[in-house]
């Protein structure tokens, strides 16, 4: 065998060894929606599961059917992270705007440094930060201080994500409005944006399924609770909370909720990123045809 | 500023305007981000002031965490941080590296994009999620196929003993797989952005694939990857709740890496709303205060590592 033979043998070798690794990075994903699905299912299966409020543990025997369900969590991650999303996304857009169209001045680079840093700064952190703003001032833990940890959370994935997709639009849209006179507000908001519109929903869409799904920087903001609430200035309970606490405790019965919540949580934000890479698809097909 | 002003005609335009209402108004708008930045260290170190000033820099170095007898040190969970972070990043760094190089490579689309949007998907499963699964499957397994045959085999080790399910270890396995995601996507990016023409010399030069793979086209993305790396590492030390479900939560420096161990996060997130009176509290918050710092830096490194090769990579992924 000569040297050019065996070159290529450990060529192909080594391109075999990529393949397996990147089949074995797969792994984990087709483990974790199994095991969720499986040990979720009997939990979700029962409609009164996605109403009812959490139950105390009956242990050690549980009726077959059991009455307790996640309802309140659901509610409450809905009602938090809606307020988040009427705080985050506007400013996140307006960040974004000024990102795109104004990106080579010298703060617009400061300000998306922030932005990266921002996305990488521990969750837990920024819990602690609303704690100290919103919750030691006001003496409660409250939804309102929750739905401000994840506006955070949100701001940066969405000011880069519409600085993206604006950037995306062509520069012969920009000059054709300026050229008809429209004022550089009007090229931006009524122009530029509704044409990089798909894009930035996309970076909505992202930016919900993250904040639907975090947990620590509620733990000390919005607290959680065992029953239905509704007044966002009270603690309130969310699913991912749900999944943490429950999961945690010896009962049968609250474990099995837990991983009901879990199932409910991993449907909600694959189908959220799944159709948000549909519509960003979309963009990319439309921007080409601009 | 000219070679600029005739690549972006209508950006330099702008520049040179008078700035009009709109851009201050966006720019004021976009500056809520960098000034929370501040504000959020700033608050912290506030809140961890009492902490601060009673325990000075001991509090570094110290190895009690004693909420009765008021005496608070962070190098337990500092270490638990460090090394969970560590073992997640070298488990993870041939598998994400592998999966990159596969990535990059050109044609397959259909199968490139499914494996991509397998990757993607793993980026948005919550944390919550790998948590409930690490600790009732991943950590089970791991103990029993893992854990336990090379604590049997490797007896002279020293630091791979006494397994248990709730460890170190099983934390960093977890750990790999979150942070796998953002390591593939910088480095595919870096390495695409490799350009062409190297590769097709070497490949006209007659080297292989692996040849040219491993002698021209990582060499010259080393830089990128390293700074996916320490992206990485930010994401893998600031992460809380599924390592707090899997960790053990022993507050301290572990005699094996088949031991339980605690985090800084974890710390946070299982104590403070237990916490009471001034101190205690504070030294969470302090803690909190060591972990954003570390984080900041980390991430501003990784970032200017990332832009200086990569141009703009996707860094929201």
């Amino acid at each position: 065998m000569n040297r050019n033979h065996r070159r290529r043998y450990v060529s192909s070798g080594w391109l075999g060894v990529m393949y397996v690794l990147t089949v074995l990075a797969l792994i984990p994903l087709g483990l974790v929606l199994w095991f969720t699905i499986a040990k979720g299912l009997p939990s979700v299966i029962h409609p009164q599961f996605f109403f009812n409020s959490e139950l105390p543990p009956c242990e050690p025997s549980c009726p077959a059917v059991s009455d307790a369900g996640v309802g309140h969590a659901i509610a409450g991650t809905a009602i938090m992270v809606g307020i988040a999303s009427l705080i985050a996304i506007p400013i996140g857009i307006l960040s974004g705007i000024y990102l795109a169209e104004y990106g080579i001045a010298r703060w617009a680079s400061w300000v998306r440094l922030a932005c990266d840093v921002l996305v990488g700064t521990p969750s837990i952190a920024i819990g602690l930060f609303v704690y100290a703003f919103l919750v030691v001032p006001f003496h409660h833990f409250s939804a309102l201080s929750g739905a401000v940890a994840l506006a955070i959370l949100m701001l940066p994935i969405v000011a880069r994500t519409t600085e993206g997709a604006v950037s995306l639009i062509p520069n012969g849209l920009r000059e054709s409005g300026l050229a008809l006179g429209l004022p550089r507000w009007r090229v931006s908001l009524q122009l530029i944006l509704p044409a990089a519109a798909p894009g930035v929903i996309t970076g909505a869409l992202l930016s919900v399924a993250r904040a639907g799904g975090e947990t620590a920087p509620l733990l000390f903001t919005a607290f959680g609770a065992h029953i239905l609430v509704l007044n966002p200035n009270a603690a309130m309970q969310a699913l991912p909370m749900t999944v943490f606490r429950d999961a945690l405790l010896p009962y049968k019965s609250l474990q099995a909720q837990a991983w009901g919540a879990a199932l409910v949580l991993i449907i909600l934000v694959l189908g959220i990123n799944l159709v948000s890479r549909w519509i960003l698809r979309r963009q990319i097909a439309l921007a080409g045809q601009l | 500023m000219s070679v600029r002003a005739e690549a972006r005609p209508i950006a330099a335009a702008v520049a040179n305007r008078p700035r009009d209402g709109f851009r201050t108004a966006v720019g004021v708008v976009g500056s809520v981000v960098p000034a929370l930045l501040v504000l959020i260290v700033l608050t912290l170190l506030q809140q961890a002031e009492p902490a601060i000033r009673q325990f000075g820099l001991k509090f570094l170095i110290e190895t009690d965490w004693n909420p009765v007898t008021e005496a608070f040190g962070a190098l337990p969970a500092i270490f638990g941080t460090v090394a969970t972070a560590f073992v997640a990043l070298a488990l993870a760094l041939p598998v994400g590296i592998a999966v990159a190089v596969i990535l990059a490579e050109p044609g397959h689309t259909t199968i490139r994009g499914i494996v991509g949007t397998g990757i993607e998907l793993l980026a948005a499963i919550p944390s919550v999620v790998y948590g409930i699964w690490a600790l009732y499957v991943l950590a089970p397994w791991s103990y029993e196929h893992i854990e336990v045959p090379l604590s049997e085999h490797l007896t002279f080790v020293g630091w791979v003993g006494a397994p248990a399910t709730r460890s170190l270890f099983n934390a960093a396995l977890v750990l790999g797989v979150m942070v796998l995601p953002t390591l593939t996507a910088i480095s595919r990016d870096v390495i695409k952005a490799v350009p062409r023409g190297m590769k097709e010399n070497a490949v006209a030069l007659g080297a292989t694939w692996w040849e040219t793979t491993w002698r021209v086209i990582l060499p010259s993305a080393r830089a990128g990857i390293f700074g996916a790396t320490i992206l990485a590492l930010g994401r893998a030390l600031g992460e809380t709740i599924a390592v707090t479900m899997v960790i053990g939560n022993a507050y301290a420096i572990p005699q094996s890496i088949f031991q339980p161990a605690y985090t800084l996060a974890s710390v946070i997130a299982n104590e403070f709303t237990e916490a009471t009176g001034t101190i205690y509290p504070a030294a969470l918050i302090e803690l909190g205060v060591v972990l954003i710092l570390v984080t900041l830096v980390v991430n501003v490194i990784a970032l200017l590592l990332v832009r200086s090769t990569a141009g703009e990579a996707r860094l929201t992924a």
